[in-house]
């Protein structure tokens, strides 16, 4: 018999996470820091209007595009965040979830051999992808000492003539980065200057703590160059619902509608139906969980800093990140000993991107009373290190 | 600032001091004076614990009264209410608008006991006009709360990228 698998396929390397994850799912009562969703659950009244849609019988295909009351109830969203306006008709689709945004906008740009910017530590799946769509990733590793965000020089010693997208994954899983404005105004004049084209992965944007998020695509001259990605999963907490979208220029958007169409075809319409009413109804639960994902993040930057871990500000997501160099193991090592000694679960940096190594990622999408119990043995643990003498 | 405590407190008045500010981002001290100032304003009446008693199999009953009033001359609710929840065992009284005048709600320990409440107490009263009991079956939600509902599981998965 022939190999029946593609090599090209065969050569992506799995997911750094998800051998963390056959680890801890064997642990009994492990708890865990590692999650990279919202622990509340969909406000009543978006989950209550997807039950009413399911109780109308409206269990048929969407257009591929998504509900027309949908894509306008976006791009009403859009221009009252980022002050971007798009045509809902010609410039946004409904995908499933940011990730299917993030395959479809690199396949419909990248020719073989194309380069593509990505700054890491960062979410899993753009490297994999742009390995997918033919194109080339060349990674930039993002500093500690800038806090982790990305500036205009970094990108500079990474362009080729060759490099045509950049991803720009802020605010940031794993590190909680934000670019504000003046970060982004430099990254901009790079980007007209050499022509990028640029995915800006803005799944976290209701979860900034400092300011509200700010867009690339509301730059002078990035508009018809930037493809938005946003989706509904960690302002909304509807992770489950499996539903994003793109917006951007006619010519890019059309040509990942058609891919949507022959891959997809619509994303759930039951998920679209609650989506509307999120929209237009859920300005104060994004407040609520937003209030209360700060002042976890407070107390826990607070107890990371008074164990002695070095820890920079994070003012997005819901993750902080710090740094475990000084106990002198690799990341790897001392999320596998926690867990082992303590049964906390924490994700290495590692599993982001090799320039995560060094540092652990914690998420605070939990109760505070699960964070506590977590603080109490992680404490415990860096205790008998440094009693050991092991850094 | 007010409102960040007031959240926050609302449904965990267990939280000190330390801990408020930190999530706040704010000094103690400054938590520590709002919080008198607010105990001095009687925006913050009291540190109260929810308490589902049906558990506890003491037993517990819960009527809610809808009681018409003659309103006094000069004095309109405030007298006839006062003398209504100065009874320890009225847990809450509104005025109300609409069909009746004040609600009131009792806890006795027995349905006996609350009746004989409405009877001696309640209904006798001079500006009381008529009363109708309403006994509580079962408490389903109480300030914000849901009642009875054990924890839930964390059914997410424990890694996920």
């Amino acid at each position: 018999m022939r190999n029946p698998l593609s090599e090209q396929i065969v050569q992506i390397k799995p997911s750094g996470i998800r051998k963390f994850f056959d680890i801890v799912s064997e642990m009994q009562d492990a708890i865990s820091l590692g999650v990279g969703e919202p622990d509340f659950d969909t406000p009543w009244h978006i989950r209550e209007e997807g039950i009413f849609s399911l109780e109308q019988g409206r269990t048929f295909y969407t257009s591929n595009a998504g509900l027309k009351e949908l894509k306008y109830e976006i791009a009403r969203y859009l221009e009252r965040k980022i002050d971007v306006s798009y045509d809902y008709n010609s410039q946004i689709f409904v995908t499933v979830g940011g990730s299917e945004a993030i395959d479809m906008g690199l396949r419909c740009m990248l020719n073989p051999g194309e380069e593509v910017l990505i700054p890491q530590p960062s979410y899993v799946s753009y490297e994999p992808c742009t390995r997918m769509a033919g194109g080339k990733p060349v990674v930039i590793e993002l500093q500690e000492k800038n806090e982790f965000r990305l500036t205009a020089e970094e990108i500079l010693e990474k362009v080729t003539d060759r490099t045509k997208v950049l991803i720009l994954p802020f605010p940031n899983n794993p590190t909680g980065a934000i670019m504000e404005q003046a970060d982004l105004e430099a990254v901009a004049r790079v980007c007209v200057e050499k022509d990028l084209f640029v995915i800006s992965d803005e799944i976290y944007s209701e979860l900034t703590y400092k300011g509200k998020h700010i867009s690339i695509a509301s730059m002078p001259g990035m508009r018809e160059r930037t493809v938005v990605i946003n989706g509904f999963s960690k302002a909304f907490a509807m992770t489950g619902w499996r539903l994003g979208y793109a917006a951007g220029p006619k010519l890019i958007i059309e040509q990942m509608l058609k891919l949507h169409q022959f891959a997809i075809m619509c994303a759930p319409t039951t998920s679209q139906y609650a989506a509307v009413e999120a929209l237009r109804h859920g300005d104060e639960d994004v407040e609520r969980m937003r209030n209360a994902y700060n002042q976890r993040r407070r107390y826990l930057v607070n107890a990371f800093r008074e164990m002695g871990l070095d820890c920079f500000e994070p003012y997005g997501a819901f993750y902080i990140f710090p740094s475990i160099r000084k106990f002198g193991m690799t990341s790897d090592e001392f999320a596998t000993r926690l867990l082992m000694e303590e049964k906390v679960a924490v994700v290495p940096g590692t599993a982001f991107g090799d320039c995560g190594e060094g540092f652990l990622r914690i998420s605070y999408a939990y109760s505070l009373e699960n964070l506590k119990v977590a603080l109490d043995r992680i404490r415990n643990f860096i205790n008998r290190l440094e009693v050991r003498g092991e850094n | 600032m007010r409102e960040y405590i007031l959240n926050l407190i609302e449904h965990n008045s267990k939280l000190d001091i330390s801990e408020i500010a930190v999530m706040l981002g704010v000094s103690e001290v400054e938590v520590a004076n709002c919080i008198a100032e607010m105990e001095t304003e009687h925006i913050i009446c009291g540190y109260h614990t929810l308490i589902n008693w049906d558990n506890t199999g003491h037993e517990r009953v819960t009527a809610l009264i809808e009681v018409k009033v003659t309103p006094q001359r000069g004095l309109g609710f405030d007298k006839i209410a006062e003398r209504i929840y100065r009874f320890n065992e009225v847990k809450a009284v509104y005025l109300m608008s609409g069909g009746f005048d004040l609600t009131v709600i009792i806890e006795g320990k027995t349905l006996k006991e609350v009746a004989g409440f409405v009877a001696d107490k309640l209904a006798p009263m001079e500006a009381v006009l008529s009363t109708s009991t309403h006994f509580v079956l079962k408490k389903y939600k109480d300030y914000g709360t849901i009642i009875g509902q054990t924890k839930k599981e964390d059914e997410r998965m424990l890694v996920t990228p």
